[in-house]
């Protein structure tokens, strides 16, 4: 099948424009007929993406499964993935069904939720297919009008706000960019990414308004993108969207939003900031690294103290992304390897995490801390899931979160041994609000009145969390899954970046050691 | 020779007498009676006339260059004519109902349209003049067409002072222009102002024109007649100001800046960026206080020509062709949002304010989905086809050097985005309130949907304007 990135890519929206066009009403069982035409669609989502990786050729470093067509402007409608995007495309369509079996219970407007998270599908798959600049920036950039109307129509109490602000925040960060690609589209007169990738843009010191900005036209590319690949991960300290909109969100929202969406800022370093803009990346690393680390150390402080569970675990991304970025811009095959597994990893820990507030806020619709305690009593299946997860997120060995975590501290390490330093001691601080968290909430005896009668996790819940105790136990005993077919990738990308330093003579001390590493 | 002139501006004469035929033909026989017949029968005329404009090889010029007849005009032609005829169907009924559907309405459309046509046709500064004023004192009037409303009368009164001083500027840099070049032929003009940088007599005839043009498309600082304009004519009225006006102010712009001062980019550049920024920032910004959607509209048409200025300040053959592809989304986008706002009725009684949108997709999801579509759209969210119009200025703009102008557009459309998300969040996540009427109207239906549709599926190929606008664009400037 030659046009099976298409296929996968579109079958949520080819299901979205089924309901729409032809589920009428709003009974028991439109709502009943909508649920399980997302379902099955996701589903089928996941089972025909399998195929892609049933095909990948994890040895062959180039894009794979291309599609190529004419478009607009010279633009091209071109689809492939690599070992960097492959993961996570298979990581959308895991993530999808489960989110929609988790929002079995939704009452409100069922026929639009659910379209607009098959839509929210199809545009997230396409950002890590896309092989051309506007077509990325096309899916990306929708991607933010599905879960607008997701935070904004199904959210809390201060859903408005949060709504806004999300779409607000992301769309100035991205507007940067899109300048940014029209600067690249002029520059080498094409949008194709894989063309891109080998295209070398001027690095030769530029003035602007009197400064000199080293590293030139690339420096000022990466700001661009940095502008919204920041925001989206998102990084300290432009980070202030995420946990309002993590609250607001219901709990399938903010289970894609912290699996997925925050990925697609990862990804993007992956495939723009760092192999096409070299030297930029260079320029600018010192600064992120010190950031990441920030992040690290001040987001985990802030979860310690928070009274809303999904805020605390919404911090605990932020500072997780800290890692991603972390790993990223290091520049080394541990630093990389590291960031995509960490990224992968987040994906299923966090999402399972929010699914375990979604279980209780289900029954008690309330998210304080201060609401809960001695769970364990009445819930002991939901106290044993939870706490899997709990320690997953700390990076208990022998599971993924981990794998990830030691990954990217030994690539900073050999970027930068003082912030390696600094961010390990965000190690300590997860463990610690994870923990106290975890007491709060599961410990303890059972006296508040409210919870007397509150029940064990069902079948259901209990089969969705199934799915992601295995992957995250899989990766955590097994790492050379995921780390087998990034590798090639992950080592043609950093020879490209070494290869581009070396040529515009920046490969000072640090860049030897990089090489020794090898 | 002058059979071949003749035959070149022979669309302009059949519309012309059209209009007149119309006229005595009404005032002699049914007057009021025969305005529905009237309206649709005009619209027709503006369709076949725009089918045949579009598809007709003529000679370039007529009059000794008076008047151009090339492809740009052809493309802004079609534009005009295709988006009065939808305006004034969509309108029929509304106007009706009101009891202002005088028959004097399509004539005078007619009559505007006329001098709009001659307008993006004019090579010279005699009939750049008479088209525009033909032009404008039919709006005026039409401003003004609800006799009793005081809003209305305002409207029409309002635009008539600043129009006429606008006017003034427009002719006073003409004549300047006419003393330092000696003739008022675009191609005169072009080789008297020379390359490089012109002499200071004939900048300040530049700048005066600019200032006169730049009223007409609503930029700003010329903008302030907008909002009470669009906000106290009947809605089909604004609806009208809203498209056709603006795409022959905006191809006359460029038929200006490019036949008669192309020499002299630099000069004029700097100017037309100015105004393109401040249109897009004040149209931004002060759309966000406001609570009637026709006077957010107004702000939004301003923050629109602020971009499609954009692609002009570029002064490139590539500018021109983003500027066109800018201002044909912009008015399909803008058709779609007027055949809604035409339906907003309660208890029979059109309504403007927002509020009235609240929790409208419950009632009406199909329409509301449609609004939604149709406002991310404005904002220049991707895939919607908004998006590319706003590419393509962007991409003109960086071409050209202008990396700051970009730059402060992409600033400005998020800014503008806040009050597209409004509308959406009234209709999505507001409390719910007195609701609507059911509109009964098939035909507007129609249109918002179609409009909607072609937002969604341009991403395509944009029903291949790009082609027809890049062709246009080259015979204006090559």
């Amino acid at each position: 099948m030659s046009n099976l990135l298409s296929i996968v890519t579109f079958m949520p929206a080819i299901a979205a424009v089924i309901l729409g066009v032809f589920l009428r009403g709003e009974d028991k069982a439109a709502q009943r007929n909508a649920k399980w035409v997302a379902l099955i669609a996701t589903s089928l989502t996941f089972l025909v993406s399998l195929f892609i990786l049933a095909g990948f050729d994890a040895s062959n470093t180039g894009m794979q499964f291309v599609e190529e067509r004419d478009w607009l402007l010279g633009l091209k409608y071109k689809m492939g993935v690599d070992g960097i995007s492959v993961l996570f495309v298979l990581l959308t369509t895991f993530i999808m069904p489960l989110t929609i079996w988790s929002s079995w219970d939704v009452s409100k407007r069922v026929k639009e939720y659910m379209m607009a998270f098959l839509l929210l599908e199809t545009l997230m798959l396409g950002v890590f297919m896309a092989l051309d600049l506007v077509l990325f920036y096309l899916f990306f950039e929708a991607s933010l009008i599905p879960m607008f109307l997701i935070i904004g129509i199904w959210g809390g109490k201060n859903r408005i706000y949060a709504s806004f602000k999300f779409f607000l925040y992301t769309f100035l960060g991205s507007v940067l960019m899109l300048v940014a690609m029209v600067a690249m589209f002029a520059d080498a007169g094409t949008t194709d990414i894989p063309t891109l990738l080998t295209h070398d843009f001027s690095s030769s010191p530029l003035s602007v308004l009197g400064m000199t900005i080293t590293g030139g036209m690339q420096t000022l590319l990466f700001v661009a993108f940095f502008a919204s690949f920041a925001v989206k991960m998102p990084m300290w300290p432009v980070h202030t969207w995420l946990p309002d909109a993590h609250v607001q969100a219901p709990t399938a929202g903010s289970v894609i939003l912290a699996a997925i969406l925050l990925k697609m800022g990862g990804y993007g370093f992956l495939r723009f900031s760092l192999p096409m803009f070299p030297v930029g990346a260079d320029v600018m690393s010192t600064f992120i690294l010190g950031i990441s680390a920030i992040a690290i150390v001040y987001t985990s402080l802030v979860a310690l103290v928070q009274e809303d569970m999904k805020k605390l675990i919404a911090y605990s991304s932020v500072a997780h992304m800290g890692y991603v970025t972390m790993g990223i811009f290091s520049a080394n095959q541990q630093g990389l390897d590291g960031a995509i597994f960490q990224m992968i990893s987040h994906g299923f820990i966090s999402g399972a995490l929010f699914l375990c507030v979604g279980v209780i806020y289900d029954r008690m619709h309330t998210r304080d801390i201060e609401a809960y305690g001695g769970l364990v009593n009445r819930m002991p299946a939901y106290a044993l899931i939870f706490m899997f997860f709990t320690m997953a997120n700390v990076g208990l060995p022998g599971t993924s979160g981990f794998v990830g975590e030691f990954l990217t501290l030994m690539g900073a390490f050999q970027a930068n041994t003082w912030i390696a330093l600094f961010a390990t001691s965000g190690v300590i601080f997860s463990a610690a609000y994870a923990l106290y968290l975890y007491r709060r909430v599961v410990m303890g005896d059972l006296i508040k009145e409210s919870l007397k009668s509150i029940t064990d996790m069902t079948a259901r819940e209990k089969w969705i969390f199934a799915p992601l105790v295995a992957m995250t136990l899989l990766l955590g005993v097994y790492p050379s899954l995921v780390t087998d077919i990034i590798g090639p990738s992950v080592e043609e990308l950093l020879s490209h970046h070494e290869t581009a330093l070396a040529a515009a003579d920046r490969l000072g001390d640090h860049g030897a050691v990089v090489a020794a590493s090898h | 020779m002058l059979q071949a002139d003749l035959n070149i501006i022979l669309p302009e004469i059949i519309l012309a007498i059209f209009a007149m035929l119309a006229l005595v033909g009404a005032v002699y026989t049914g007057k009021d009676k025969l305005t529905a017949p009237l309206t649709w029968i005009t619209a027709l005329v503006f369709v076949l006339l725009a089918l045949w404009v579009g598809s007709r090889e003529v000679g370039q010029t007529a009059f000794g260059g008076t008047f151009n007849a090339d492809g740009f005009a052809r493309f802004a032609k079609v534009a005009i004519l295709l988006s009065a005829a939808a305006v004034l169907v969509m309108g029929q009924e509304y106007l009706a109902r009101r009891q202002v559907a005088n028959f004097e309405y399509p004539v005078l459309v007619t009559l505007a349209v006329v001098g709009m046509m001659v307008m993006v046709s004019a090579g010279d500064l005699i009939v750049l003049y008479m088209g525009l004023e033909l032009m404008s004192l039919s709006l005026y009037v039409v401003a003004s067409l609800r006799r009793d409303s005081i809003k209305s009368t305002e409207s029409g009164l309002k635009y008539f002072v600043l129009g006429s001083l606008s006017s003034g500027m427009l002719l006073y840099g003409a004549s300047l222009v006419y003393g330092f070049s000696g003739t008022t032929l675009f191609s005169g003009i072009i080789e008297a102002a020379g390359e490089g940088h012109a002499p200071l007599g004939l900048l300040f005839g530049l700048v005066f024109m600019i200032s006169g043009l730049a009223f007409k498309v609503s930029a700003v600082p010329f903008h302030m007649w907008t909002p009470d304009v669009y906000e106290g004519a009947p809605t089909p009225i604004t609806a009208f100001f809203a498209t056709a006006p603006k795409v022959a102010a905006m191809a006359l712009f460029a038929r200006v800046v490019h036949s008669a001062f192309g020499g002299i980019t630099a000069d004029w550049q700097q100017v037309i960026a100015l105004i393109s920024v401040l249109s897009m920032f004040l149209g931004s910004i002060a759309a966000i206080g406001q609570t009637n959607i026709k006077r957010l509209m107004a702000y939004s048409s301003i923050t629109h020509m602020g971009f499609a200025l954009m692609g002009l300040a570029s002064g490139t053959a590539f500018g021109v062709q983003a500027m066109l592809i800018y201002m044909a989304i912009y008015i399909v986008m803008n058709l779609g949002v007027f055949a809604f706002i035409l339906s907003m009725e309660r208890d029979g009684q059109p309504v403007t304010d927002l509020a009235a949108l609240n929790m409208y997709s419950t009632a009406y999801p199909g329409r509301a989905l449609a609004l939604l579509i149709l406002m991310f759209s404005l904002a220049g969210v991707p895939p919607l086809v908004g998006f590319f119009g706003k590419f393509y200025v962007l991409r003109a703009a960086y071409d050209a050097g202008l990396v700051w102008l970009a730059v402060l557009g992409v600033i400005a459309s998020v800014i503008g985005a806040f009050y597209y998300l409004r509308i959406v969040f009234y209709m999505y996540f507001g409390e719910a309130g007195e609701p609507l009427d059911k509109p009964r109207s098939p035909l507007l239906f129609g249109f918002l949907m179609a409009s909607a549709a072609i937002m969604l599926l341009g991403v395509v190929n944009l029903f291949g304007v790009e082609g027809i606008a890049q062709a246009a664009s080259l015979t204006l400037v090559n």
